[in-house]
């Protein structure tokens, strides 16, 4: 079977009678099973159900009461709660955990008939850049896998890369649904912070995570955000906004496009991401938008505050993982040694560091030389960015400094890794949405991402000017 | 800013965490390494900026306060390592 771009696609085929949604499950089923050994990319599969789903949204479009997503079979990352459903966030400390509930975003889906054919492989509760943090092993790269997906939404970006699904629902914390995007060459679309409800996704740094939607179109990814968005009223900081019909988004409007010439100057930048970024820009000149150069003073303080204040967030939240309501438990006399315990054995490294970075600047005697420092510098790294988009519609960077590296090759050392989010993690910081979009390889073959960030709430633009971008990509091919 | 053995004690109890001899020298480097690095924050002048709190821009947005069935008891204790029928257990507290 042929590898659809798009639900529109699979519906018109769907419409002239040459396809099914149980034929299309069936295909997705038979590609999970022939490469997800290899590819590690889903946790748990769930076969039966999805194929008993496919038979009963089959009748619903020949009756014409089928939902907006009727044919879109979705795979979802390990943090999403669904109902009686297994969920672990890739770590030892949670198995055997069913959700007593559906998440938010979720249920949305389903509400529109799309179907969850399981959850993905990432890097334990999110914290990570390549995959590597997870209990059940590393995803692969599907396009060299001797090279990682990227992170922590490692297995999404693998099973859109590799047709196993259609689209994914990851999460991006700072930079988890764009980075593995860049290095498995699909889209990836973070939204504004609120613009989703959390409800459901299991927690890391709150005041960062947002539900984020990794596609192979940017139809597909408008469509999916505007099933998802909107107010809910299990998510006490989520949008009220009215939520915009992005799929009436793609207007190819002219931009003013601001590149930030330090984040192009980075010595840690690889010269290859830096000429095809620049071909880009003359693209986007030769198409007639604006594009110019403007600078940010901020950028060696985007890693710092983000680590701070992701760090605290995340030894707050994961405080409940100790063995009482859920999980395993490992007993050790009395009940502090229980949890001493029990969070220790069932941790991975990388979350314990957190963990403990987190608590350290939270502690007393360091709060404010840490903690609040860098919820200072957090609002002057926001105005500084709302200044250059009061000028500009969009920033435009690269989405990684480097393509796909190798496993292994920087678990040494968590610093250099934490490197890999240099340009990802401003969105987070500051709240706006950003998307990636595949425009090329590198030498090895392996994919470049390129990334937009917007005003927040302006969704609509940035797909807008990603499907222009992406257009004139395919043209040039 | 230098981290001492008797840092990453008080910090891993605080944390509900413990961490054999060897491990302990690691995240004590680790720690280290991540403070030395998030110090650079120290260079902003941030003498005149209020702390950035919150990122949403709703305040609250709760829904009505209506009574109305929640998660049933039995599922609530389904996923916990030890439970009667009424509560979770741990280890006795109180003598």
């Amino acid at each position: 079977m042929k590898n659809f771009q798009s639900l529109s696609e699979i519906r018109s085929e769907i419409a002239d009678g040459k396809l099914s949604v149980s034929l299309l499950v069936k295909h997705y089923l038979k590609q999970i099973e022939d490469m997800n050994g290899r590819l590690n990319a889903f946790l748990s599969v769930y076969a039966d159900e999805a194929l008993r789903q496919s038979h009963s949204i089959d009748r619903k479009i020949k009756n014409g009461t089928a939902g907006k997503l009727a044919g879109m079979v979705v795979g979802i990352k390990d943090v999403f709660a669904y109902k009686d459903h297994r969920l672990q966030c890739a770590s030892n400390i949670l198995q055997g955990f069913q959700s007593q509930y559906t998440a938010t975003s979720i249920q949305r889906l389903i509400n529109e008939d799309a179907i969850i054919i399981g959850h993905q492989n990432c890097d334990e509760f999110a914290m990570g850049s390549s995959n590597e943090n997870s209990a059940f092993g590393p995803a692969k790269n599907p396009i060299n896998e001797e090279h990682v997906p990227g992170g922590s939404s490692g297995g999404s970006a693998v099973a859109v890369a590799s047709d196993m699904c259609q689209v994914s629902i990851g999460s991006d914390t700072g930079g988890s649904v764009r980075q593995p995007a860049a290095f498995c060459g699909t889209i990836g679309l973070k939204p504004t912070y609120s613009r989703i409800s959390r409800h459901g996704l299991a927690a890391y740094a709150s005041s960062f995570d947002t539900v984020g939607i990794l596609g192979k179109t940017v139809e597909d990814i408008a469509l999916v955000l505007e099933v998802m968005s909107g107010a809910d009223e299990y998510d006490s900081t989520v949008s009220q906004q009215p939520v915009p019909r992005f799929t009436e988004a793609l207007k190819n409007n002219k931009y003013k496009v601001a590149y930030l010439s330090e984040t192009l100057e980075h010595p840690s930048l690889n010269y290859e991401i830096k000429d095809q970024l620049n071909d880009v820009l003359e693209d986007l000149k030769s198409d007639g938008h604006q594009v110019a150069e403007a600078h940010i003073s901020m950028l060696d303080y985007l890693l710092p505050t983000y680590y701070v204040l992701t760090a605290a967030e995340a030894s707050s939240n994961l405080s409940r993982y100790d063995g009482v309501r859920y999980g395993v438990r490992n007993e050790g006399g009395n009940l502090e040694s229980m949890y001493k315990k029990t969070r220790s054995k069932n941790l991975g490294v990388e979350v314990k560091r957190r963990i403990m970075t987190g608590t350290f600047v939270l502690s007393a005697s360091y709060y404010d030389a840490y903690y609040t420092k860098a919820q200072r510098v957090r609002r002057m790294i926001r105005d500084e960015t709302i200044s250059i988009l009061e000028q500009y519609d969009f920033i435009i960077s690269p989405t990684t400094p480097t393509t796909a590296f190798k496993i292994g090759e920087m678990k040494e050392d968590p610093m250099q890794m934490y490197l890999e989010d240099l340009y990802t993690v401003q969105a987070n910081v500051t709240g706006i949405p950003a998307i990636s979009i595949p425009i090329g390889f590198d030498n090895q073959g392996l994919p470049i991402g390129v990334q937009l960030m917007s005003k927040s709430f302006n969704e609509a633009d940035l797909l807008d000017i990603s499907k222009q971008i992406i257009t004139f990509k395919d043209q040039k091919r | 800013m230098k981290i001492t053995k008797e840092i990453v004690r008080k910090t891993a109890h605080l944390a509900r965490l413990e961490f054999g001899s060897e491990d302990e020298d690691q995240i004590m480097n680790d720690l280290q390494k991540m403070v030395d690095w998030v110090d650079k924050l120290s260079e902003v002048d941030t003498e005149r900026v209020e702390p950035l709190t919150t990122m949403s821009s709703e305040i609250n947005a709760f829904r009505d306060d209506k009574p109305k069935p929640h998660l049933p008891r039995k599922d609530a204790l389904k996923n916990a390592p030890k439970h009667n029928s009424e509560y979770f257990t741990v280890p006795k507290v109180i003598d």
